[in-house]
């Protein structure tokens, strides 16, 4: 597009993050806003939502039962992304394009098809909703994330360096613990904290697959509809934001590391 | 075939190979390889890609079981044991060396797994990264050494275990042209120093003739020749080992008289010859004859001062190519279409001759190599 | 070099088994159970398993489900157009022009998508309404005289809403297509006589497409399964098939009449991706 000047390009640039970040700069606004009406102008400063959230007890609730769902689909998708992630990086094997790319599926699944999916399945069975029934479509969506980040992590791991270690004299278990796992561990830590982030943003499946007990982006969705409850869940968003980019940001540091260690050049890796 | 060197067998085979079938699948990679690699020898397999060098090689250090046939080191059949406990070691063809660790712990990588005491371990380090010229490196990571240095750490790795057979995997080929030729060297004479059986994989002919005491030369998964350099360049089974070895000229030959110790043969461009039969190598047979081989070094472009030359045949420069020390020659015989490629140094006072001049071309009977089908 | 056929395959097999155990349970029996479902019919209570098109019958003809189906294809489809047009540039930008700090950008360009994704469609709500943050501002400078109604509870917004939303998905992939050209593939072209612009539709787009293509698909499928955001920021002429699908799982509770809606939507939409990978792939492959 060089016909198109640069300073054009980068105005339309700095237009586009004004559009991405209108939202996002809101939410704080709003979150230290007297006013419990969510519109402009703004009417003072207050610290009283966040205050508030503290005697939220339905919120502990929730927010406990979305630390059990994301922990453990954080814990179970990197599993299950360290083993696919693996066998493609490392192995060639018959149906391996058919079985990465229906592993990868729930990528562009719509979530509601594989909401309804579940559903219909635990139904026919007769198993209860519960947490755990959340967790298991979390699994589903959050292992290709996994897979995507430990791939460029083992494919950064040169097979050679596994056959240097045993070739030295190394046991499997050992070369395992003293050459793979350092060279992909901030490859693993970083999968676990972006399937975590996910699991505590998601809200179609959890919405359809929990019972009782809510996670948190099922309180939101029931606290939207009270216009008094508003300013909360300002304040609630603002502090999940923080959170997210704060596990986002030590994922991309720990990512980076690992390609720094493996000596690949860090600009392009895991995009 | 396996052209043996009477004089030196009486030295003990270090890795008997014998019969090594290797399958991938369908995909047979070795053909069932038997040869013998002597201690304290620098060998080489010498190949095009996917000939099977690298197969063997994995198969010796334990990688790749072979599917049939035995490997034995050092007298002692290495069926079933897995490469962590193999008397051998590696230098990988993209040296492997840890990211994660310095160089002094990559080169203590292996002695750390047997438990040796710290001190010692450093002690060894530090002894085997002086050998290799890299002592002043010890703290530095992967990525802050040259390819060289990699290289290096790569075999102080191998060389500190004190192996008794050290295999090379293609382990120059990352190096530019410069720094190639001077590892070569070195690499030379740090064997000769420490003795170990070197058993290198290579694509390289002028690599493995500069280096190898012997080189077994690679096709198709089958050994198609194992010699000395010299035997190699000088006597070739085949026009296959000929024309990957260095530049071999090829002249349609047939036999039109046979006696007991010669046979006459008639040469496209060059003429009639008679050769001693003892010259055949075992495996041609006189029937089979059907063309010669001579090295450009063998022919000579005739100035007017030497007309000592046994034989000798008129023909038209038809291109040049000048080396400095050297000119090459691309010389067009009456009755053979292909120019023959003709090395001359450059001495003093002989000038280069102009294409399109007519010269003649000088040759001797003890240059040519006879070739079956 | 050589191929590790045999010992490598079972061993690849072995390691990739517990996850492809878990989505053979959880992903493709489900979806075989959807289909399954979709052919029986709801019985007040209980479900009737004898095999019928009924449900298909019914969410092929119905009127309203044939509004909402077209509805929701041309919702996706012009959201997935806007959103790779207005991704492009932004890629094309990042490709080429940022020098330092390319990966900065590119974490900057996802932040605003880690926000919780309910309140992301509920502040553009608030942004969009009658007495919104767009509407005030423009007021207050004068540049409308009343209140903009066409901007909230209709199309206008579920496009704005979800381009917003799926934006980082667009971008990512045709940056990354970008990323690859090999620029002397450019100074080639430059040398051989092109002009910046032929160039640019030359060698840069038709190098592209398969970016393009991915950022077109990924943006396109999941945008006609949402529901959020027609149900949030959409109105009444908003809603989608999903939204349909939702209640009939839901309210109606004629599960089988959603399956049969939700499978017919898929086995358009990947129809109508299938068509997009083609045209991409010879459009990619042939270079002007």
């Amino acid at each position: 597009m060089k016909w198109i000047s640069v300073k054009w390009l980068t105005v339309y640039a700095v237009v586009y993050m004004i559009f991405l970040y209108a939202p996002v700069i809101l939410l704080p606004l709003f979150a230290f806003n007297t006013s419990t009406i969510i519109a402009f102008p703004l009417s003072g400063f207050t610290t009283e939502w966040f205050v508030g959230l503290w005697y939220t007890d339905t919120l502990h609730t929730a927010l406990g039962n979305s630390m059990i769902v994301g922990v453990t689909t954080a814990l179970v998708s990197t599993l299950l992304g360290a083993f696919a992630a693996r066998a493609s990086a490392r192995f060639a094997f018959p149906g391996k394009t058919g079985i990465v790319g229906l592993i990868m599926l729930p990528l562009v699944l719509p979530e509601i098809i594989v909401a309804v999916a579940l559903l219909v399945m635990l139904n026919q069975l007769g198993m209860p909703l519960s947490l755990w029934t959340v967790v298991g479509g979390h699994v589903l969506i959050c292992t290709p994330f996994s897979i995507a980040i430990l791939s460029s992590a083992y494919r950064g791991l040169d097979r050679e360096l596994e056959e240097a270690s045993f070739d030295l004299g190394e046991s499997r278990w050992g070369t395992f613990r003293r050459v793979t796992l350092p060279l992909v561990l901030p490859g693993v830590i970083s999968s676990l904290l972006i399937t975590f982030t996910i699991s505590l943003d998601e809200f179609i499946i959890a919405f359809f697959l929990t019972g009782t007990d809510v996670t948190l982006p099922v309180y939101i969705w029931s606290q939207l509809r009270f216009p008094a409850k508003l300013p909360s869940v300002m304040a609630l968003g603002t502090i999940l934001l923080a959170v997210s980019v704060l596990l986002l940001i030590l994922a991309e540091a720990l990512r980076r590391r690992s390609a720094a260690r493996q000596g690949v050049d860090t600009t392009l890796a895991g995009v | 075939m396996t052209r043996k060197d009477d004089m030196n067998d009486s030295i003990k085979p270090m890795i008997e190979i014998r019969d090594v079938i290797k399958k991938f699948g369908t995909f047979t990679a070795l053909h069932g390889i038997t040869a013998d690699i002597r201690e304290g020898e620098f060998f080489s397999l010498l190949g095009p890609s996917g000939c099977g060098k690298t197969t063997l090689l994995r198969a010796i250090a334990g990688f790749e079981p072979p599917t049939s046939g035995t490997v034995a080191i050092a007298g002692k059949d290495m069926a079933g044991i897995p490469a962590n406990r193999r008397p051998t070691n590696m230098v990988f063809q993209s040296y492997a060396i840890f990211p994660h660790l310095n160089v002094e712990e990559n080169v203590g990588y292996g002695l750390k797994t047997r438990k040796m005491p710290k001190a010692e371990i450093a002690r060894e380090v530090a002894e085997v990264l002086s050998l290799v010229d890299m002592k002043n490196y010890g703290k530095r990571k992967a990525h802050e050494l040259s390819g060289g240095q990699r290289q290096r750490v790569a075999l102080a790795r191998a060389l500190v275990m004190r192996p008794k057979v050290i295999l090379l995997d293609e382990p120059l080929s990352a190096l530019d042209k410069k720094l190639r030729d001077q590892m070569q060297m070195e690499l030379r004479s740090l064997q000769r120093s420490i003795g170990i059986t070197f058993i290198l994989v290579t694509h390289d002919q002028e690599e493995a003739l500069i280096m190898s005491d012997r080189i077994a030369v690679m096709f198709d998964g089958q050994i198609e020749q194992l010699d000395t350099p010299e035997g190699l360049y000088r006597h070739p089974v085949n026009k296959r080992v000929a024309s990957f070895i260095g530049v071999m000229n090829f002249l349609p030959a047939r036999v039109t008289a046979l006696s007991d110790t010669h046979l006459t043969l008639g040469i496209a461009a060059l003429g009639e010859a008679q050769v001693p039969r003892d010259r055949l190598g075992k495996d041609v047979n006189p029937d089979k004859i059907d063309t010669i081989g001579v090295r450009p070094e063998m022919l000579t472009v005739l100035f007017d001062q030497d007309e000592r030359s046994q034989n000798k045949v008129k023909g038209e420069v038809v291109d040049t190519e000048y080396y400095g020390d050297m000119t090459y020659y691309e010389v067009r015989l009456p009755g053979h279409d292909k120019p023959l490629t003709i090395s001359m140094r450059n001495t003093a006072g002989r000038s280069v001759v102009a294409p399109g001049s007519t010269v003649s071309v000088g040759w001797g009977i003890e240059s040519i190599v006879v070739f079956g089908e | 070099m050589a191929w590790h056929f045999d010992r490598e395959a079972g061993q690849g097999l072995k390691l990739i088994s517990p996850t492809l155990l878990y989505v053979l349970v959880m992903l493709a029996a489900p979806l075989l159970m959807v289909i399954t479902f979709s052919f029986w019919t709801q019985d007040y209570l209980t479900i009737d398993t004898t095999p019928t098109f009924a449900n298909y019958r019914e969410a092929w003809t119905t009127p309203l489900y044939q509004v909402l189906m077209w509805r929701s294809l041309k919702i996706s489809v012009i959201v997935t157009g806007v959103t790779v047009v207005l991704a492009f540039p932004i890629a094309y930008y990042l490709s080429f022009h940022v020098k330092k700090r390319k990966a900065l950008w590119l974490f900057l360009i996802t932040v605003p998508f880690w926000t919780s994704y309910l309140l992301r469609v509920f502040l553009w709500k608030v942004i969009l309404g009658y007495n919104g943050v767009f509407n005030t501002a423009f007021l207050e400078l004068g540049l409308i005289q009343e209140p903009l109604t066409f901007i909230l509870y209709n199309l206008n917004a579920v496009v704005i809403t979800l381009a917003h939303a799926w934006a980082p998905f667009a971008i990512l992939p045709i940056f990354v297509a970008l990323e690859k050209i090999d620029r002397s593939l450019l100074e080639a072209a430059t040398d051989l006589g092109d002009s910046p612009m032929r160039r640019f539709f030359r060698i840069t787009l038709p190098l592209a497409m398969p970016g393009i293509v991915a950022a077109t698909l990924i943006v396109l499928i999941p945008t006609v399964g949402d529901f959020i955001t027609p149900r949030l920021v959409g109105g009444t002429d908003g809603l989608m098939i999903s939204n349909m699908i939702q209640i009939q799982f839901g309210k109606a509770n004629n599960a089988p009449l959603g399956a049969a809606l939700a499978v017919s939507s898929m086995v358009v939409i990947g129809l109508i991706s299938a068509g997009i990978f083609l045209v991409g792939k010879k459009l990619g492959g042939r270079v002007r």
